[in-house]
């Protein structure tokens, strides 16, 4: 990020001189308006996720404006269900986030640091899952555990969210450890640090970005799956389920409380993140 | 994946990094073994049972026995023919109105965003902070018969035009094509900004100067340089926008009717409640089938090999 960033004020003198006045300038700032129209499609459903969770609805769906109200907010969990379906989601991405994090870190080391027979096999093994739309992922699913007897419940919504994380994972630390100069390693060993030393304190620090970001990539791809939990899922309820269920039956503004609450929670650990990364960067400096 | 040029020269013939030692040529195949037995048996053991379920005949009481019933896809091509096309139309239509809105928000954020760039690319991902199902919900709103957009629209007379081509009909969005494409198109937005994103950052600006140089409009020089040199990011954008637009069904059941509904709904009925499960798994097979196959005439076309 730092180096880009250090080369983009420079070349825009040579060009202006290029090219005078006022059409590039109204060039420049149209594609500036055009961006920040696309922006706001971007953000206007979010904006209506927040506003109306503070809703009072007259019905039972939350889809017109009513008025004003902090009720879904005083009474989150009165909505029957709910609040069981955001803790089994939180409970099933936090399963499957650390089992596709582990699985996912230990096959990327093996196939950035080694060359092997079978790799190419291994890469589009890696591959074809992400491509796959997911009511083939899910349905594949179904069949087999219907086939092998395996009884759908948490359990298999665990399995199929580890497996379709497990792609992410790797190619996300794989991106990090390409990045990541083996002479640092060596370097350490040549300093008589053992594996472990060298793997705990020179490997680990620096591919922790990658790592953690692709653990928070698998979480929200967990906790926010529908399509495959829901062909897995047999008579458990995620968050994603519970909504999908309400969409049909009775839609209250606490899941647009939910919604709310987990997009500033998102946003918070960002916000920390990136906190954390620019303090380490001073520290490293 | 294409960053695999990157890796650091290793000094003369000395394996890749560190560890040369005994067992050296097992490692990657123990480091290998977890992941990829879980994506063997998770994976492609299901792929196969489908493919496998998708010949069989009988029903749930008197059991499936395999029997290369390829009169199964016969049937589910000829019953869900109209669903597979919608899906098809919808998703590349979305990726279509996806890669126009895409492009210029992530030429702003490369070229002109300046200190905010990394302020605005966490803004690209907000979307999907908040629930995919509770944001396609929300368009149920904006998109409602009552609300702003379709007063507006309804008012410039641009509804007339659009109920005249047949994407909306009676004067309004909701439960037309047009709020299934809208929704597609909404909901894989970051998925199509983020690659183009990457693949203009990392252009070298010098070459646009050098084109201006040369006498290149700005207009010429974008389509001459810019362009084509993030085609890489367009591509994979259009693969990851509409191979899940192709298969979902969220945005055809929120914000459709039963005449919007694609090949995932039909998939689901099949297979949740009707439980047919041979027909089933022939229409699941034929999606796939049929995605693939576009997405490798599309990726020849585009002449990148870089994505695997």
């Amino acid at each position: 990020m730092t180096a880009t960033l250090n080369r983009v004020p420079a070349p825009s003198t040579p060009t202006e001189a290029t090219k005078p006045g006022r059409s590039r300038w109204f060039k420049d700032h149209l594609i500036v308006f055009v961006g920040a129209l696309g922006l706001l499609y971007l953000f206007l459903p979010i904006f209506v996720v927040i506003v109306f969770s503070f809703n009072k609805p007259a019905g039972s769906f939350n889809y017109t404006w009513t008025e004003f109200s902090f009720d879904a907010w005083k009474n989150i969990c009165q909505v029957p269900g709910m609040c069981d379906s955001v803790l089994l989601s939180l409970k099933i991405a936090v399963l499957s986030t650390i089992a596709a994090t582990v699985l996912g870190t230990i096959a990327a080391f093996g196939l950035v640091r080694h060359r092997f027979k079978g790799r190419g096999f291994a890469n589009v093994l890696i591959f074809v899952p992400m491509a796959t739309p997911e009511v083939v992922v899910g349905s594949s699913l179904l069949v087999l555990f219907v086939n092998m007897g395996i009884p759908l419940g948490q359990v298999t919504i665990w399995i199929a969210h580890t497996m379709f994380c497990l792609s992410f994972v790797i190619v996300t630390v794989k991106a990090r450890l390409i990045g990541l100069d083996p002479r640092l390693e060596q370097a350490a060993q040549d300093l008589y640090a053992n594996r472990v030393q060298t793997f705990m304190r020179i490997t680990l620090p620096l591919i922790l970005p990658g790592v953690v970001s692709a653990a928070m990539l698998s979480f929200s791809l967990s906790f926010d799956d529908f399509i495959i939990t829901n062909f897995n899922s047999g008579s458990e309820v995620t968050f994603p389920m519970f909504v999908w269920g309400a969409s049909k039956k009775a839609l209250p503004p606490q899941i647009n409380v939910i919604g709310t609450a987990m997009l500033l929670i998102a946003l918070l650990v960002v916000v920390i993140g990136r906190f954390i990364g620019a303090r380490r960067a001073k520290a490293a400096r | 994946m294409t960053a695999l040029a990157h890796v650091p020269p290793t000094g003369g013939a000395a394996a890749p990094p560190p560890e040369p030692g005994r067992g050296n040529k097992l490692t990657p195949y123990f480091l290998l073994l977890p992941a990829g037995l879980a994506l063997l048996v998770f994976f492609l053991l299901p792929i196969l049972t489908l493919v496998n379920t998708s010949l069989q005949s009988g029903g749930l009481e008197e059991g499936f026995t395999f029997s290369w019933q390829f009169s199964n896809y016969v049937d589910v091509w000829a019953d869900y023919w109209p669903q597979f096309l919608r899906s098809f139309v919808f998703a590349a239509t979305a990726t279509v109105l996806t890669i126009l809105i895409a492009y210029p928000i992530a030429y702003m954020i490369a070229f002109k965003a300046g200190r905010w760039r990394s302020v605005l690319l966490v803004l690209v991902i907000a979307p999907f902070f908040t629930s995919f199902l509770i944001r396609t919900l929300a368009w149920t709103t904006i998109l409602s018969d009552g609300g702003v957009v379709t007063g507006f629209l309804r008012s410039i007379g641009l509804l007339t035009i659009t109920d005249f081509v047949g994407i909306t009909s009676d004067s309004r969005i909701l439960a037309t094509p047009l709020a299934v494409i809208i929704g597609l198109s909404y909901n894989f937005l970051p998925f199509m900004v983020l690659p183009i994103y990457a693949s203009l950052e990392k252009q070298d600006v010098s070459l646009l100067q050098a084109a201006g140089d040369l006498y290149a409009s700005s207009w010429a020089g974008f389509w001459k340089v810019t362009w084509p040199l993030s085609l890489p990011g367009v591509v994979s954008g259009t693969l990851l926008t509409f191979i899940p637009a192709a298969g979902d069904y969220v945005n055809s059941t929120f914000l459709g009717s039963m005449r919007e509904s694609m090949a995932g709904n039909a998939i689901d009925a099949l297979f949740l409640r009707i439980r047919d499960y041979s027909h089933a798994a022939a229409l699941s097979i034929s999606l796939m089938a049929a995605i693939v196959l576009l997405v490798v005439y599309y990726v020849r076309r585009a002449g990148t090999e870089e994505l695997v």
